[in-house]
């Protein structure tokens, strides 16, 4: 096979650009749709009818964003097949059924309910309406379950065998693949960051009507909803986080000390909570602190629940360490060769009918198969992953994180105080919090994927073979055509999103 | 034009791109139009993941 890195390159870009314009539109529709769930909910609690027109305002905004962004994830689902066929195949049965179950899930609650809630006003009875309303919410979420369930097998491959005869994985445990730490872990920290996403996004167009003395009851309304609901579930995206890095630190220990620029291991290992890195350029990708800010014990705390845990650092876990019982990659690389071996050797036993002999292949490659993917690395440090990439963009989305808990709280107790549109300061940080919220969300994304390099699949296949062997050319054409498509999606979802906020809930409600 | 039309015109256009520019004109999938069974197809990707990558 011979590798073209322009290929690989373009079409990791792709891909990257793909998601990364997908994501802008998905956290806004999975947390917007809560949020009018509980204003609808109060409507019909309380029959004030200042309620209902709040949710419609709401709902439009709702609408516009799920509007253009639907079916923009689908394009990832092409690129599978064209750009990724090898790994397609390779992954079976694994993605095809969770994505399977989310197609069914998505046509069935979303697009029925969701047609309830945007024309059955005054249709419907006004609870009927409100179980359609949070059938989208939770379906929503549910559609958002299967995706991350596939992604976190990639993170964390489990409840599968390799079958030689068809170069696939086969599911044996759907529940294990659908009930990993990892897959439920992912799924509640993803979604509950689109929570807080649309809660800061609710709060600050609040902002902007406070700033402008217009539509200010509604906007204290809203702002008190969002600002519950976000600092509830930042408190469970915190919670959710710490799981997260523990699970990492387990199951992907290279991501985890990239990520925090740990090249020597140590206990009581300290988190760096604020650092800048200067990069040697050496092929050992070191890089070293121009300064940090450190909380001592922290990071073995978070990683193992225990100050004085060791937590092993690049060098640990690339060149290996016996007293702590980590293997070298070398020795990776060595089983993984064997696990390769022992497939062409299968291969050709079964080509013969010499059943022995793919049987005794079968051993060698049952036994090595965790390590399948390193029989691919010719270098021991290419299993490092871009540490500056993945070591900023964790701080970026802690401190953005905190910084939305900090003014949900502000903003709460502005609203309750009844201050809140005194606090113009405050107002305009609110504003300008909503893009901070996306790039937030998008770090996060940063992490976990950049961070699982050079792996598309943990430690089973790396990115570099997962390619089809398609021109680079027909791949760049395609990103600039996605490039355009998308930015003009965004630009349109932007330019009716901003109309309909200037329009405000006096007139932009739902109908 | 309300904005509920103007939705719906975004997403038919967006649906035709989609589905029938990029998916017929770019994104055939790889396997699909090169191989007629599924063994055709595990025998290819069988032969790609024994020989490394260059």
């Amino acid at each position: 096979m011979s590798m073209d890195a322009s290929l690989v390159d373009w079409s990791r870009a792709q891909f990257a650009l793909t998601a990364i314009y997908h994501w802008l539109f998905v956290p806004l529709t999975l947390g917007l749709s809560f949020i009018i769930a509980f204003m609808e909910s109060i409507y019909v609690k309380t029959g004030n009818e200042e309620w209902k027109r709040i949710t419609k305002f709401w709902m439009t905004l709702f609408g516009i964003n799920f509007a253009i962004g639907v079916a923009t994830g689908i394009i990832l689902e092409f690129e599978f097949g064209t750009n990724w066929s090898n790994y397609s195949w390779f992954v079976g049965d694994i993605f095809g059924a969770p994505l399977a179950v989310e197609g069914i899930m998505a046509f069935f609650l979303e697009s029925t309910f969701i047609a309830v809630m945007f024309f059955g006003w005054n249709k419907v009875g006004k609870r009927f309406h409100l179980v359609s309303t949070w059938l989208v919410a939770i379906g929503a979420s549910l559609s958002a379950l299967w995706i991350l369930v596939a992604n976190a097998w990639m993170q964390y491959p489990t409840g599968m065998r390799f079958n030689p005869d068809t170069a696939r994985n086969e599911m044996v445990n759907f529940w294990e693949v659908l009930f990993s730490p990892v897959a439920i872990n992912k799924f509640l920290h993803t979604v509950s960051s689109g929570y807080v996403l649309a809660a800061v996004f609710v709060i600050g167009v609040s902002s902007w009507y406070l700033l402008r003395k217009r539509h200010e009851a509604v906007a204290k309304k809203s702002i008190l909803v969002a600002s519950v609901f976000g600092l509830i579930m930042s408190v469970f995206l915190v919670l959710t986080g710490d799981g997260s890095a523990r699970l990492m630190a387990k199951h992907q220990p290279v991501k985890f000390a990239a990520m925090e620029n740990l090249y020597e291991g140590q206990t009581n290992a300290p988190l760096v909570a604020i650092g800048i890195l200067t990069s040697k350029g050496d092929e050992h990708k070191k890089e070293d602190f121009l300064m940090k800010l450190e909380i001592p014990d922290f990071l073995s705390y978070m990683a193992f629940l225990s100050a004085n845990a060791y937590v092993p650092g690049i060098q640990d876990l690339i060149h290996g360490n016996e007293e702590h019982g980590i293997i070298s990659v070398d020795e990776k690389i060595a089983k993984g060769k064997l696990a390769i071996g022992a497939l062409k050797q299968y291969k050709q036993a079964r080509k013969t009918n010499e059943t022995m002999k793919a049987d005794s292949a079968m051993k060698i490659l049952d036994a090595n198969f965790a390590y399948f993917g390193y029989g691919y690395l010719t270098n021991a440090h290419d299993a490092i992953p871009p540490i500056k990439e993945t070591f900023y963009s964790f701080r970026g989305m802690v401190g953005l994180g905190l910084w939305f808990v900090l003014l949900f709280i502000l903003m709460l107790w502005s609203v309750m105080k009844n201050k809140v549109e005194k606090r113009r300061w405050l107002l305009r940080l609110a504003l300008l919090s909503i893009p901070l919220a996306y790039l937030a969300s998008e770090m996060g994304w940063i992490v976990a994927e950049l961070g699982r390099q050079p792996w598309i699949i943990q430690d089973l296949m790396p990115t570099s073979v997962a390619v089809s062997q398609i021109s680079a050319g027909s791949v760049k054409l395609t990103f600039v055509l996605f490039a355009i498509t998308f930015t003009l999606l965004l630009i349109a979802d932007f330019k009716i999103l901003t109309k309909y906020i200037k329009i405000g809930p006096k007139d932009g409600g739902a109908e | 034009m309300t904005v509920g039309k103007t939705l719906w015109l975004i997403i038919l256009i967006k649906l035709f791109v989609f589905f029938v520019i990029f998916r017929v004109f770019f994104f055939k999938d790889f396997l699909d139009s090169r191989f007629d069974t599924d063994e055709e197809k595990s025998e290819y990707i069988t032969k790609q993941l024994l020989t490394k990558p260059k």
